[in-house]
């Protein structure tokens, strides 16, 4: 495990032995409830959810990354653990998510800077290696970029929509990938949050803690304003699943892909295999045996039992099946055509 | 198919594999790869694991199958059903296919034959005898798709040299049996990359989905000293190449760019995609359960044999990939597009019967274009 100094706990309160911290200092959590010297941590903790509720980052109290008082450090490394222990007694998942991704953000944003420090070597260092250390990528500083390998790009990427991040707008030499600090920091939010989102889902919930109640109460009613829920305003189908079936209908060649896209698609609507089944009537080489297993086997109701989904936009890009109308706007599967929040 | 048809290509295919088990190639891994096999007029039948040359030359003698597959994934339980095998790593590979290309000459040797009445024309929207629209089209590429493909695959290798550093002796080119190539490429960081990394990669090497940004292009005062150089490396230089054709035409294109504005050069980066992008086919590249016509093997569509290609350049595949017999057969034919084989010239043929060499018979059987008399 890494060694960390006093100041990257307070940065990167996550790591493992933030835990131990805790411990080593010798406060009961009950405390926490009562006690008006603690009281001032469980506020900061209390404040650093309602940020992240709100989709911010809570701003900590470190002047460039150090923590110039130790009560400072405390209150850093105090605030994030108790935050994990009112997410515990909340019970929302909401809650987790949100805060998780906010704290990601926030680290982020002191891994950023340590790598942009050209001068300080050390600080460089230690954060490639926090980055190699939980995410298992092999990160090379050369001049003023971050080499990172083709294929362990790739596996962090995928997961973002803007364009920007795709391999062809990246710059590509001998196999690796050439980002900024920023841009390489970017690449393992996701994975950041999902770190901090183990670390609380796999810490054990403790009994309510006395003093403890009206924070919980708050933060569980600002998360059930939080759930969205969306309603259908339209009941057509989106433009490439509308293509799909003229296709079809014409007794042209609807490739594979193309097929799998459709049948998934309606399926996801409600639509049984039988009545999907005659669309591909025309299809040139149609077979109603061949179609009917095809189906209940993306069904999942023969085979695997595995129930495929409809693919998304973005794949749909890729195999030449996307027609995009401006209806399609901040969809990411088609499956969320003609649907809209409130 | 007639029945007469079958035996005589599965007697054909069993001389084939008796004669020829030298040009086929066991993958490395055998025992954790998957196999399988299709019987003439018969499914699929995979699922199965072998351990060495030898069992897999008992299962081609004793299935005599008309196409024989191999996964590019190693898994540990090969002949367990899908869910179940435990999946390792897969090689990258990559299609490349005439009709993938769509080059004018192709209506020039593309013929129709109709599913219903079995009709053979050159009309590709219906049947000139019965107006039908359930159409099957059998394609016999010429030199012209055999090159565009090879033109392809160079763009395909460079790529994979220059961006991904992937040494030229760990890309393997064969000759698919009928209409393209596939190129293997192994040992790469890629081994074990999931379909949706893979699709990514495919949008790279077709040159999908690029944003004017990238090379150098900004919606709001675009700046001149952000385009890309004309020596530079990667899809920045290729652009280049392709966009200001020389050096010294740099400045005035980057002019012209400029003042046609943003949506005018994503179009021109949406246009490129055709010229500079390698035209593979995304979805064999994606996928990682896929199983794969066994190098060596006979390809049913043609009774060519799928071959490592050694020099691409000079690589002929109605030379170098025909490997059946010259045995004279007497077949009814109706093929109405002229063919060359192993340097010979057949057909036109319309509905005669004609004397032909057992290898100029099994292409046209294949084809659909025969039958033996």
């Amino acid at each position: 495990m890494l060694e960390l100094g006093a100041d990257e706990y307070a940065k990167y309160p996550f790591m493992a032995d933030a835990g131990q911290y805790l411990k080593d200092k010798g406060f009961p959590l009950v405390k926490f409830g009562t006690d008006p010297d603690l009281k001032p941590s469980v506020e900061k903790a209390f404040h650093r959810l309602k940020v992240s509720t709100e989709g911010g980052i809570y701003k900590s109290e470190l002047i460039d990354g150090q923590a110039s008082k130790s009560y400072v450090l405390e209150i850093e490394v105090f605030s994030f653990l108790l935050a994990i222990v009112l997410i515990k007694l909340t019970g929302m998942h909401t809650l987790t998510k949100r805060f998780a991704l906010a704290e990601a953000r926030r680290a982020e944003q002191h891994l950023e800077k340590d790598l942009g420090k050209a001068s300080e070597k050390s600080k460089i260092d230690l954060a490639i290696k926090i980055i190699h250390d939980l995410f298992g990528i092999e990160i090379i500083k050369r001049d003023d970029f971050f080499e990172i390998p083709v294929a362990d790009y790739l596996k962090h990427s995928t997961s973002f929509h803007e364009r920007e991040w795709k391999l062809i707008n990246r710059y590509v030499k001998d196999g690796k990938v050439l980002l900024t600090p920023e841009k390489t920091v970017r690449l393992i939010r996701k994975e950041l949050g999902t770190y901090i989102g183990s670390k609380i889902n796999n810490a054990p919930t403790p009994p309510m803690i006395p003093g403890f109640e009206n924070m919980v109460n708050e933060l569980i009613s600002i998360c059930k304003k939080l759930t969205p829920s969306y309603t259908t305003i339209t009941g057509e189908y989106p433009p490439c699943i509308k293509h799909a079936i003229e296709v079809l209908e014409k007794g042209e060649n609807l490739p594979h892909s193309g097929r799998f896209m459709l049948a998934t698609f309606l399926l996801s609507k409600g639509q049984s295999v039988e009545e999907i089944a005659p669309l591909f009537k025309n299809a040139p080489d149609y077979n109603q045996r061949i179609t009917l297993y095809q189906l209940n086997h993306l069904a999942g109701t023969s085979g695997s039992g595995t129930h495929y989904s409809c693919p998304s936009c973005e794949k749909l890009k890729t195999q030449n099946l996307c027609f995009a109308i401006p209806e399609c706007d901040n969809i990411i599967n088609p499956i969320q055509f003609g649907k809209k929040r409130i | 198919m007639q029945e007469n048809d079958i035996k005589f290509l599965e007697d054909t295919f069993k001389k084939y594999y008796f004669d020829h088990f030298d040009l086929i190639r066991v993958p490395n891994r055998t025992s954790e790869r998957e196999f399988g096999f299709q019987k003439f007029n018969s499914g699929m039948t995979r699922h199965i694991s072998i351990k060495d040359d030898k069992e897999l030359h008992l299962l081609l003698m004793k299935n005599i199958p008309s196409d024989v597959y191999c996964s590019n994934a190693c898994y540990s339980f090969p002949n367990l059903p899908m869910n179940e095998k435990d999946w390792k790593e897969a090689d990258l590979i990559f299609d490349i296919d005439a009709k993938d290309i769509n080059l004018e000459c192709r209506k020039n040797h593309t013929i129709s034959k109709c599913n219903e009445c079995n009709e053979i024309s050159t009309n590709m929207n219906s049947c000139s005898k019965c107006n039908s629209i359930k159409l099957e089209k059998k394609s016999l590429p010429c030199k012209n798709c055999i090159n565009a493909s090879k033109n392809e695959v160079l763009k395909l290798s460079n790529i994979l040299i220059e961006d991904f550093s992937i040494p030229q002796n760990d890309i393997h080119v064969y000759f698919s049996g009928n209409e393209g190539f596939h190129v293997y490429v192994y040992n790469s960081q890629f081994q074990q990359l999931g379909s949706k990394e893979r699709s990514e990669l495919t949008d790279y090497i077709m040159f999908h989905g690029a944003i004017p940004e990238t090379f150098g292009m900004k919606k709001i005062k675009p700046n001149r000293l952000t385009f890309p150089d004309f020596d530079e490396k990667g899809w920045r230089g290729r652009f280049s190449k392709e966009v200001y054709g020389a050096k010294s035409k740099r400045s005035k294109i980057i002019t012209e760019l400029i003042a046609n504005g943003y949506s005018s050069f994503q179009k021109t980066l949406d246009d490129l995609s055709d010229k500079i992008g390698a035209k593979i086919d995304p979805n064999v590249t994606m996928d990682i359960h896929r199983i794969f016509r066994l190098p060596g093997s006979l390809n049913s569509k043609s009774g060519l044999t799928k071959v490592f290609c050694t020099d691409l350049t000079k690589f002929d595949p109605y030379l170098e990939a025909s490997f059946l017999n010259e045995k004279l057969v007497e077949v009814i034919a109706n093929c109405p597009i002229r063919f060359n084989l192993k340097n010979t010239k057949f057909g036109p043929y319309f509905n005669e019967k004609v004397s032909v060499p057992t290898f100029a018979a099994v292409y046209m059987i294949c084809k659909k274009l025969a039958t033996i008399s």
